[in-house]
């Protein structure tokens, strides 16, 4: 059996590499190891120059998941991540799909799990699409000289005038913080989260966690969720933040519900979701309550009822080929602004076969949405959010012309507290202390810090936003909303640029 | 780059067509030869109550559509009169297509019940303008349209203007950037009473054209003038907004300057007509049989300036056609950006023309 078990092995295709002219374990550092929080760096004894024992790094090629948090510890700069895969010699069967079937093969036979979105090679749609910019014949406008107005309201808006304008979302970047649950991140990166936002002027969404007492203070920039598992879910909770999401979907994994297990349940989380200590948290695939578009129907009103239609509700679905009839299906069902999570989007846990290939682009979707509301006369009832794999300013911009309201974005705010792109969201061992509730993980994570970086980024791509809408002859974003004249597309086919709804480059 | 010029005499005394033949001659570099038109309102008193039709065939008189949209507007509506549209072909301007104008009336039991009386025949400029090879050239009630492929003053010789009078003009010198030079997409442009002559590029064209759509609105010509013609047509005629809100809503006060006043009125119109803001470089005269408007973009990326002389009141890209006409005018100045300009005529328009 033994034997039989190396037919199994995986050694990390990454793993750490000394400098040991530079490493200053002579003297007593230890600082990798303590850092390394997947176990892949351990202390070896060896004999230092007057025969004592001493330790120095070592590293275990079993773990290594090239977080880099080594390597930005490092006092001494010794550290370099190496990448050398166990590759395959086969052409089809590639070290991915090889690797994957000795995990299960030589495991208990579980489902895969990854964190954050999918990795796969279909097209990024951001890449193909260029903006038109202003030459001679109209004046581009320069941001630092004239006003450059970057302000988004969401929610219900009469297309009359008298008409009604519902409870609005007022953002002062056209940019909110997509939801992460208290339990998938921890409560300094949600805290994190609501100072900057509030800071700036938008918003961030509690996920389907809870939304901890500590926390409410900053209401008046929080969207809640109530998701299938309705984890902390009450009238007090509806009625502390400036908005209410229905979540039917993610993105990295559409049609499927959530799975926190109830070793990472503590007192806190406990509390906030309103679950007994140590249980699993399990969110069901679909609303038990939600089987048809009446039902959302339903929910939506329960929830204004529940407001008194002080707030917006919001409905976020995973993008999937249907969206556009779905949108308008809601749309009609009473949301006022629904978000539309593409497959790119992130995720604390997901299964890997969903994750790679379930859902659509983002980029086709919000404009199959956005078109499929407008043909029917109702875009204005509604706003609508893009999601899944923003990865920049750009990003956000495009996303607008192919007629989103504004973005949700949520991996690059991981990032921008230091995360590494590991994905391994889900064992609780992030090394960065974003998404774990470990002691001695969580309090890596510095609140002032990290709500400095989450302001710094806000305030960075809304100044890019308007570098790039100034080069468009822009100067009110309202004007770029499903503006597909001001995108072309390269090297797309023809299909691909109906979907989008834009012309190829140089026509 | 474009000129324009308006002349409007808020008294109602009617101008002849030479004045503004003159005003936009002298802003020849401003166009290219590629468009100049004229709108002129007061032209036709003997019909006020009919709706004058100038239509453009592509062709001569026996283009096969001519019978098509004949019959289509027959079937819709009562025709009083049409006849062709005079023209003085010159060594300049040799040949042009075929015009003709019509004076006529909705059948009114053909009314839906929710339509109006203009919305009636704004689905009728619609469906003609969909077919191939003709073009409404204007259709509101006491106005006319001229325009085509030439420079202004040439165009102004082919219709022969100085034979016509109105108590309002504007002139457009076209130099074309987005689309080519044709004679129906020629400035200005029109829908029921409303012109827009129209210096400048859209930025916003995207969005408001994909708003527009939402209300029945189809914009075949793929020009900025079109767009801004059809969201002033919605917002004043369909949604009943005073021309000022129109103009707020086109080119809306900064959002820091509504928190600061906390003008509740303002920022309602920017949020339910956020996809009608106009961005981008223009400078633009709006005729309506009751007026002129007159507006810049926020940034006053392309110049505009006023003037009045007693009654008669001018707008126009460049100081020098108003001084042609005025030469002694005193009181001329150049509107800030986003500011709009109303001169309104004291008398209403049919009250002396019939």
């Amino acid at each position: 059996m033994a034997e039989m078990k190396s037919n199994w092995k995986i050694i990390s295709p990454f793993h750490p590499e000394f400098d040991m002219n530079r490493c200053d374990y002579e003297n007593g550092c230890r600082i990798c190891a303590g850092e390394c929080s997947f176990g892949e760096i351990s202390l070896k004894p060896v004999k230092g120059k007057n025969g004592e024992v001493i330790y120095r790094p070592w590293a275990n090629l079993s773990a290594c998941n090239a977080c880099q948090r080594c390597v930005k510890m490092c006092p001494q700069n010794a550290i370099h991540i190496r990448h050398e895969p166990m590759h395959t010699s086969h052409g089809y069967w590639t070290t991915y799909h090889v690797h994957n079937i000795w995990r299960q093969a030589g495991s208990d036979g579980g489902v895969l799990l990854v964190g954050t979105g999918a990795t796969g090679p279909q097209r990024r749609y951001f890449d193909h699409m260029m903006f038109d910019a202003c030459q001679v014949t109209n004046p581009s406008i320069d941001p630092l000289r004239e006003p450059m107005e970057i302000r988004r309201y969401l929610g219900m808006k009469s297309d009359h005038y008298g008409g009604e304008v519902g409870p609005q979302l007022k953002l002062e970047v056209p940019i909110m913080f997509g939801a992460m649950s208290f339990g998938a991140v921890n409560l300094r990166v949600q805290e994190a989260e609501a100072i900057a936002t509030k800071a700036v002027g938008t918003y961030w969404n509690t996920g389907e966690g809870g939304f901890h007492k500590n926390l409410r203070q900053y209401g008046s920039n929080t969207i809640v969720q109530v998701a299938s598992g309705r984890f902390g879910v009450s009238e007090d909770y509806l009625k502390s933040a400036a908005a209410v999401e229905i979540k039917i979907g993610q993105g990295a994994k559409p049609g499927i519900g959530g799975h926190l297990p109830g070793e990472k349940v503590s007192e806190a989380i406990s509390k906030t979701r309103m679950i007994p200590e140590g249980t699993d948290a399990l969110s069901p695939a679909p609303h038990h309550d939600i089987y048809s578009i009446e039902d959302l129907r339903q929910l939506i009103y329960a929830i204004k009822e529940a407001t008194e239609y002080e707030v917006p509700v919001s409905v976020k679905i995973s993008a999937v080929n249907n969206v556009a009839p779905i949108a308008s299906g809601i749309a009609r069902a009473g949301a006022d602004i629904i978000a539309i999570d593409g497959f790119r989007g992130g995720s604390g846990a997901t299964p890997l076969q969903i994750r790679q290939n379930t859902g659509i682009p983002i980029e086709l979707a919000i404009s199959a949405a956005d078109r499929r509301l407008t043909e029917e006369g109702i875009r204005n009832t509604v706003s609508l959010v893009a999601s899944g794999g923003v990865q920049s300013s750009s990003d956000v911009l495009k996303a607008i012309c192919l007629g989103a309201d504004a973005v949700y974005m949520a991996t690059p705010v991981l990032i921008a507290l230091g995360c590494g792109m590991c994905q391994r969201c889900f064992t609780g061992k992030c090394p960065y202390g974003i998404t774990t509730n470990k002691p001695g993980l969580a309090e890596r994570l510095d609140v002032k810090e990290a709500s400095q970086a989450l302001k710094n980024l806000l305030h960075a791509w809304g100044e890019e936003i308007k570098e790039l809408m100034g080069s468009m002859g822009i100067s009110a974003i309202e004007a770029l909303r499903g503006n597909r004249d001001r995108l072309r597309g390269v090297g797309l086919n023809s299909e691909e640029l109906r979907i989008l709804g834009i012309k190829h480059a140089g026509d | 780059m474009c000129g324009i010029v308006g002349i409007i005499n808020t008294d109602g005394n009617l101008i002849d067509g030479s004045q503004i033949q003159e005003a936009i001659r002298i802003q020849k570099e401003r166009g290219n030869g590629l468009g100049g038109g004229f709108a002129v309102y007061g032209v036709y008193p003997e019909h006020t109550d009919k709706y004058a039709f100038h239509i453009m065939y592509e062709g001569d008189r026996h283009s096969p559509v001519i019978p098509i949209v004949e019959d289509y507007l027959m079937s819709k509506t009562y025709i009083h009169q049409s006849e062709q549209i005079p023209v003085h072909p010159n060594n300049r301007i040799p040949k042009g297509p075929y015009f003709k104008r019509y004076f006529l009336k909705p059948i009114d039991e053909f009314l839906s019940p929710e339509q109006t009386e203009e919305d009636y025949i704004v689905d009728l400029v619609m469906n003609i303008n969909k077919m191939d090879g003709v073009f409404v050239v204007s259709s509101g009630k006491n106005m006319a349209v001229f325009k085509g492929v030439g420079y202004p003053e040439d165009i102004a010789d082919y219709f022969g203007i100085r034979d016509y009078r109105g108590y309002m003009w504007v002139a457009h010198n076209r130099f074309p950037t987005n689309t080519p030079g044709w004679w129906g997409g020629a400035h200005p442009f029109t829908i029921l009473d409303k012109a827009v002559v129209h210096n400048g590029e859209i930025t916003s064209y995207g969005t408001n054209l994909r708003w527009l759509e939402m209300y029945g609105y189809y914009c075949l010509l793929q020009t900025d003038t079109e767009v801004i013609t059809y969201i002033y047509d919605k917002l004043t005629r369909r949604d009943n907004l005073s021309k000022e809100d129109a103009c707020y809503v086109m080119a809306p006060p900064l959002w820091e300057e509504i928190d600061r006043t906390n003008d509740k009125k303002r920022r309602y119109l920017r949020q339910i007509y956020g996809p009608a803001i106009v961005n981008g470089p223009f400078g633009i005269v709006l005729t309506h049989s009751g007026g002129a408007i007159v507006l810049n973009d926020r940034n006053k990326l392309r110049p505009v300036v006023c003037a009045t002389v007693g009654n008669t009141c001018y707008a126009s890209s460049e100081e020098c056609s108003i001084r042609l006409l005025s030469p002694d005018v005193d009181n001329v100045w150049s509107p800030k950006g986003g500011e709009p300009v109303i001169f309104d005529l004291h008398k209403e328009p049919d009250r002396w023309a019939a």
